[in-house]
């Protein structure tokens, strides 16, 4: 059976994977490719606006938000590597523009092309089912923590676990209160530091009571939250990205 | 109204995060509350669960917007039932109108039974000001009567207190033995407040619900010192927001399944009270007046603001507190006002000043459980972002918070944002001095087994207080892509 159909995707790369962990960009765009997506990135790209919109800017954040309705217009699919970035593009554009029905109509157009990347993965590439096409292997266990934005705007609850469950070699543990915030929330904390380091000391704790030897998740923002705590106090636990995990070619450029 | 120390939420939280015994009360609020609530639900299971959800969410969606009509309809059926409704636009009316009751009543004692509203409008000073003696005879609202302070949770009011704290308190109030067990101290308690029932001239009650076309109040509880506010001083006086009201009995029945499993697991509560009117002929007890005074302070306002108005659908349950991972962590007297957690953090700016409580609406990381758990499905984070925006850029100074620096560094994130050219360049500026930094004595920067272990720069510091900060990587990802990515061709497979 020759199989014709190309699917073409926009990486939106985030600015976070962008300057902090562009390994993470690399082996988005590596995943994608390997299943057979032609990908693109527009270079225009920087961040979404999520941190000003978080914080009530709303006017500097829809300078930015139209700077993504600009750049990803043309685009067939664009994909996300974070739950949180997604939803800001798929759910909130449409309130950051609700009193400007251009706009409006163009965000409204955006939320339905865009895909946060395990999403993306199952549900437009169907990578969760059949025969694996995804070839990952990671030897060693694993946990993931399920980002909050990617569970509950995004409702993106079981795709994560689909495709880590493909993985050959990798033992994924339970994560105790898996569902509880990680305390990072953007602003939050450096807003209010106390807090958050309270809400992080739990996850770290919960992340060491499951054994794991990695922790995984879809946001590299919780996972630098969680990995500043494990480097701080010591604990022998690594943080990788989903596409870290399902990247069918190691090892890796820009690192 | 109550005191109001909103304006302390960063301190007060500080404080409380820190108390060991608060941490051990919060602990137990997750798993004992929460895990109810979620075993409630698997029992009746998730969909039903979450079509009563739905249902109950189109009730109060289609009262609220027609609350002028089934206000009027309560007032009529309050009356027909030989009750009285008064209407109080603030605080001070509706404390102004109990008090006139008490004293054209010549009330000396009043029992009450648990009412976050009366907490609202700090009704009891008012009441004591006027030489009337007021009895909190809900347990957990007597413990903290007696300790002058304030409830901490919506359903539990005491739950920062542990049992040899009440004990304690027990002793130096009550001059009694210290007592061992919770069953002797709620004994003790019982014995004090049954003669006060009896002796009371006025009873005063919440309401959590009022149903309009009947013109009855309906309180739920567990102590069955609700009803005994209620039947047995010879003036009942019921006190509750305007948002309470809802249409019928028949609507009636799903907050009956929805607000027990949510706040406490249980399947219904030990004692539902309906009450209609007062005493009747055929009637062998109960009250010879029946006053109901409906509650504004605010609600008007959250009403008239389409952004804001799910804030009125709030049943009170307290399950988004028993979720929330901020609450969990500071308690509710840190959110600095009656009502704490997510719900307080939207609900106590709309009533108490948005400007006031400028720290409550960012006391959130938006995780949005509460939403999640919510038995009428508010959308707590969308609030809190709504108020947020209000915050930094309402044209009206009263409510503008926004510091000149916090403007000056929106703009100045945006307007970097807005060109990947001064992106890249920034870039490349900061990871070529960040080692060189790193290596300066007296640098800003020291080494962390992360990356940067401490920043001594403003913002960042709050960062590197418990975690390390990683280095900024050789490459951006733009640079990579234009450099290796861009060229590869996709490889089939």
């Amino acid at each position: 059976m020759t199989q014709v159909t190309v699917t073409r995707a926009s990486l939106f790369a985030t600015c976070i994977v962008d300057q902090m962990f562009p390994q993470v960009g690399v082996s988005t765009v590596r995943v994608l490719r390997h299943l057979g997506v032609e990908v693109d990135f527009p270079p225009d790209q920087t961040c979404c606006g999520q941190p000003l919109y978080n914080s009530g800017f709303n006017q500097q954040a829809r300078r930015l938000a139209t700077r993504v309705l600009d750049s990803f217009d043309g685009s067939e699919y664009v994909v996300v590597p974070s739950g949180s970035c997604a939803a800001m593009m798929k759910v909130f554009y449409l309130d950051l523009f609700q009193d400007q029905p251009d706009q409006l109509k163009r965000a409204e157009r955006m939320a339905t092309k865009v895909y946060e990347f395990s999403q993306f993965l199952v549900q437009v590439l169907g990578a969760a089912q059949g025969e694996d096409r995804l070839g990952a292997s990671y030897p060693g266990t694993a946990t993931y923590h399920p980002s909050c934005h990617l569970l509950r705007e995004m409702n993106v609850r079981e795709e994560p676990s689909e495709l880590l469950s493909r993985v050959s070699g990798l033992t994924m543990n339970g994560l105790p209160q898996a569902e509880t915030c990680c305390g990072f929330g953007g602003t939050f904390t450096i807003k209010y530091p106390h807090i958050s380091e309270g809400m992080l000391a739990d996850k770290v704790e919960n992340v060491s009571a499951s054994g794991a030897e990695t922790l995984v998740s879809c946001d590299m923002g919780c996972l630098m939250h969680i990995e500043g705590a494990l480097r701080r106090r010591g604990v022998d636990v690594q943080t990788r990205h989903l596409a870290q995990i399902l990247d069918p070619t190691k090892p890796e450029p820009g690192s | 109204m109550a005191d109001v120390k909103t304006q302390d939420f960063f301190a007060a939280s500080a404080v409380s995060i820190q108390d060991p015994i608060l941490r051990q009360a919060l602990i137990k609020v997750g798993t004992g509350f929460d895990g109810a609530r979620l075993a409630a639900i698997e029992d009746v299971t998730p969909n039903r669960w979450d079509e009563w959800r739905e249902e109950a969410r189109q009730i109060k969606i289609h009262t609220l917007d027609h609350l002028d009509y089934y206000l009027d309809l309560l007032e009529r059926n309050v009356a027909k039932a030989g009750g009285q409704v008064h209407f109080a636009a603030d605080a001070a009316q509706a404390n102004a109108i109990v008090a006139g009751i008490a004293r054209s009543g010549g009330v000396k004692i009043v029992t009450k039974g648990k009412s976050m509203v009366s907490e609202e409008l700090s009704l009891n000073p008012v009441l004591e000001s006027i030489g009337v003696e007021v009895f909190e005879t809900d347990l957990g609202e007597y413990i903290i009567q007696l300790a002058g302070e304030t409830p901490s949770h919506l359903v539990a009011p005491a739950l920062h207190k542990t049992k040899e704290q009440v004990a304690q308190l027990f002793s130096d109030k009550l001059g009694l033995p210290l007592l061992e067990s919770i069953e002797d101290m709620a004994k003790a308690a019982r014995e004090i407040l049954r003669e006060k029932f009896l002796q009371a001239e006025m009873g005063i009650s919440g309401a959590n619900f009022l149903v309009a076309e009947t013109g009855t109040l309906v309180i739920i509880t567990n102590e069955g010192n609700g009803r005994m506010c209620t039947s047995a001083p010879r003036i009942h006086v019921g006190i509750t927001g305007m948002e309470k009201v809802i249409p019928s009995l028949q609507d009636l029945a799903v907050f009956l399944r929805l607000l027990p499993r949510s706040a406490t697991g249980q399947r219904i509560t030990s004692y539902v009270s309906m009450v209609t009117g007062p005493r009747r002929e055929t009637d062998e007890d109960g009250p010879e007046e029946f006053h109901l005074v409906i509650v504004d302070n605010g609600r008007s306002k959250m009403l008239a603001d389409p952004e804001l108005r799910e804030a009125l659908y709030c049943i009170r349950c307290g399950a988004c507190l028993n979720i929330c991972p901020v609450y969990k962590k500071v308690g509710g007297h840190a959110y600095g006002w009656v009502y704490p957690g997510p719900i307080g953090a939207v609900v106590s700016p709309l009533l108490v000043g948005l400007k006031q409580a400028k720290d409550l609406p960012h006391a959130s990381s938006l995780c949005g459980a509460c939403r999640e758990v919510c038995p009428v499905k508010i959308n707590i984070p969308r609030m809190l972002l709504h108020l947020r925006n209000e915050l930094a850029e309402s044209p009206d100074p009263k409510t503008n918070a926004a510091t000149p620096v916090a403007r000056l560094m929106a703009r100045g994130y945006a307007w970097l944002m807005s060109s990947p050219a001064l992106l890249s360049l920034s870039h490349r500026l900061a990871r070529s001095l960040q080692r060189p930094l790193l290596m300066l004595p007296f640098s800003p920067l020291t080494k962390g087994a992360g990356g940067i272990g401490r920043v001594r720069l403003p913002f960042l510091s709050r960062w590197t207080r418990a975690k390390d900060l990683p280095l900024l990587p050789p490459r951006t990802f733009h640079e990579i892509w234009q450099q290796e990515l861009s060229q590869t061709a996709r490889r089939d497979t």
